[in-house]
């Protein structure tokens, strides 16, 4: 069995697990890249006829070739497309311009998830993230339980093993499902080539610029780079001497930004 | 080479400030794998704690484990030599953290078993290289680390050599290779060393080079159900292949009921007509006419499994709480689910002390090993662990959280 087969394999099971665990589950789409293959895994594991929502938590704050793509997906794919908004505080002006960035990360993402997880009692999110992104996703579970405070006990994480994955304990708000954790961000790529998957054009070069990786209009910062097809960032990731997310401003502005902003509940 | 290729999973395992995360962060480093903005970060952070660049630092990423040195929870990395590419798995070595060390180690297929050259084999090295027996790895390299502190030796290393190849021979555990290296110093990890001149075997590099990728090799099929999805009017059985392969219009006995069945259809989302699959395929089956199915039943190729509602297996137990013989627990093997208890604990080994506990036990400890009868509520269907290892392997759940991880004799 070839590289991607083997890690589309275990996603494909991992949702499988987490549908049949929890039943009244959701997947996060951001619309960027990794979110679109999982999407697209789900797609797979559900022969098409996905049994739950999609959630886009929309900070308002969105390139515009990102509501183009995903209103296109979401009538090309027939998703369940619910549009989740931290409305109260987009209307007290709430923007990376004020205040710090773990805030705004916080109210506009963090909190307008956790209105939604409420709202519709969701039992589990699927959510995108992978291990090669950061070092506190590294340390991640596929299988990880969140508490009544959308809190995230990284000291006292279940064990996983042998592919036997958690069901709700008591004390348990939500789980958080991470079906791509083993993908790359190099392994993506060549997935999305593959698959011959459609992808938001912010990714390829214009005027010298590409994003690697996607957000905010404020907080992410494009590369240097001449890639105008898949081929070309490829080629450009297999060479590449820095990390996927160093446009990110929210993990720059402290060290340990990341690993806070995961203990409050964000993704 | 093809970048597309397999990604081969090592484990890092060892006694606790044996250095296993300051060699993963040597590692990268040596091998160009550690972009410049992370090498700036681990930097900052290191100074911010008036230290020396920490190349731990890679691997500990919570603020907890920098300011404490020490690891507490599993996590992986992605390095490549010129051969071929590697996920690197991080183990904690504290005794506390034993059940995220396995939680790593069960993703590996093969492993780096380091030890301080100069404090020697310790508790948590005994109960590491233990359980990499039990998990049964046949690829482990042992490094002795931290050679700096014994002088760079060949006496010394050559006296520690043989007290590791003795004790890892008693579990059954062949290294491929006993090397001297200094992860701190970069000494014999990507580059051979001059201090190192007297050692005429390779560099950490050059032996996970030497590592295989574990073949599959063709055995019995093993298809548990993992759900039932209604589409079309049709019933499609989901589930991956644990063994095996699965053909359209074979014939196979549906578990633990032994009625015989037939494959009628094998779909895959945008496929049509797939003739067969195979081993680790997640796949949905349609079988011939109307059948009583549910989660936990296996589809079997042949009759060569074991079902039993009683299992005699060698577990090793992951809590903090001691289990009293006769509590009760959730077994789960594959997509089977039962409750059981355990029935006796023939007998109980403390992996850090070599060290048979007790015959007749009435009680496990945590990080204790012991070798036990199970009585389930219900039948199950099970291969021993070294004929088809995925149905030989189990978890133990209390409270629906893994207490225990065991394979079946």
């Amino acid at each position: 069995m070839d590289h991607l087969t083997r890690l589309e394999n275990k996603s494909i099971y991992i949702i499988r697990e987490a549908y049949y665990q929890f039943k009244n589950i959701a997947m996060l789409w951001s619309v960027g890249k990794d979110s679109t293959t999982l999407l697209w895994l789900c797609r797979k594991a559900f022969f098409g006829h996905l049994p739950f929502p999609i959630i886009h938590i929309d900070t308002s704050y969105k390139f515009l070739e990102m509501y183009q793509f995903r209103d296109e997906r979401a009538k090309e794919w027939n998703l369940n497309l619910l549009i989740a908004k931290n409305e109260e505080k987009l209307k007290g002006g709430m923007g990376p311009g004020q205040g710090s960035k773990l805030d705004c990360c916080n109210e506009l993402k963090t909190n307008a998830l956790k209105s939604v997880i409420k709202k519709y009692h969701l039992k589990a999110i699927l959510l995108g993230i992978r291990r090669d992104e950061h070092g506190i996703r590294a340390k991640e579970r596929y299988f990880s339980p969140r508490d009544s405070q959308f809190k995230w006990d990284y000291e006292n994480q279940p064990a996983e093993l042998w592919d036997q994955y958690q069901s709700m304990v008591e004390e348990e708000e939500h789980f958080r499902i991470h079906p791509i954790l083993h993908f790359t961000e190099f392994d993506i790529w060549n997935y999305v080539k593959r698959e011959e998957l459609p992808i938001v054009p912010l990714y390829f070069s214009k005027n010298g610029k590409r994003f690697r990786s996607i957000g905010c209009v404020p907080c992410c910062s494009p590369i240097d780079s001449n890639a105008q097809t898949i081929d070309e960032i490829v080629e450009e990731i297999r060479i590449s001497k820095t990390s996927e997310r160093s446009g990110r401003a929210q993990d720059k502005e402290n060290i340990y930004t990341m690993q806070k902003l995961r203990a409050l509940g964000y993704m | 080479m093809d970048q597309e290729e397999h990604a081969l999973p090592i484990v890092i395992v060892g006694h606790v400030d044996h250095g296993k995360s300051t060699l993963i962060g040597r590692l990268l480093y040596d091998t160009d794998c550690l972009p410049p903005d992370k090498y700036s970060e681990i930097q900052k952070s290191s100074e911010m704690l008036g230290r020396e660049v920490e190349f731990a630092f890679v691997m500990d990423c919570f603020e907890e484990e920098r300011s404490r040195g020490i690891t507490i929870d599993t996590t992986q990395t992605f390095f490549k030599t010129p051969k071929r590419r590697y996920v690197i798995i991080d183990a904690p070595g504290h005794k506390e953290f034993l059940k995220n060390m396995i939680t790593g180690s069960s993703q590996a297929e093969a492993a780096l078993l380091i030890i301080d050259a100069f404090e020697g084999i310790q508790d948590q090295t005994r109960r590491h290289a233990y359980i990499l027996g039990m998990l049964g790895f046949k690829q482990v390299c042992v490094l002795l680390n931290k050679i700096d502190l014994v002088e760079y030796s060949q006496d010394k290393f050559i006296q520690l050599k043989v007290e590791v190849t003795d004790f890892l021979n008693q579990l059954n555990i062949h290294p491929t290779f006993i090397l001297p290296i200094s992860a701190i110093h970069g000494d014999n990890v990507a580059k051979p060393s001059e201090k190192i001149s007297w050692f005429d075997g390779p560099t950490v590099l050059q032996a996970l080079d030497t590592f295989y990728e574990l073949k599959v090799e063709e055995k019995p099929l093993r298809f548990p159900i993992q759900d039932i999805y209604q589409m079309d009017g049709k019933k499609i059985l989901v589930g991956r292949i644990e063994s095996g392969h699965l053909a359209k219009g074979e014939s196979l006995f549906l578990l633990p009921e032994k009625k015989k069945v037939v494959v009628k259809s094998i779909k895959k989302f945008l496929e049509k007509d797939v003739p067969t699959v195979h081993f680790e395929e997640s796949v949905g089956i349609c079988l011939k006419g109307r059948q009583k199915v549910r989660r936990g039943q296996i589809l079997s190729g042949d009759l060569s499994f074991m079902i039993s509602d009683r299992i005699n297996a060698n577990i090793f137990w992951m809590d903090p709480i001691p289990y009293q013989m006769g509590g009760p627990l959730l077994f789960r093997c594959v997509t089977q689910e039962v409750p059981c208890r355990i029935e006796k604990i023939h007998k109980k080994f403390d992996p850090a002390s070599m060290e048979w506990v007790k015959e007749d036990a009435s009680s496990i400890l945590g990080a204790e090993v012991a070798d036990i009868l199970i009585h389930l509520e219900s039948q199950v269907i099970v291969d021993p662990f070294n004929d088809i290892p995925e149905m030989g392997r189990f978890v133990l759940e209390k409270g629906r959280r893994p207490v225990a991880g065991g394979i079946i004799l």
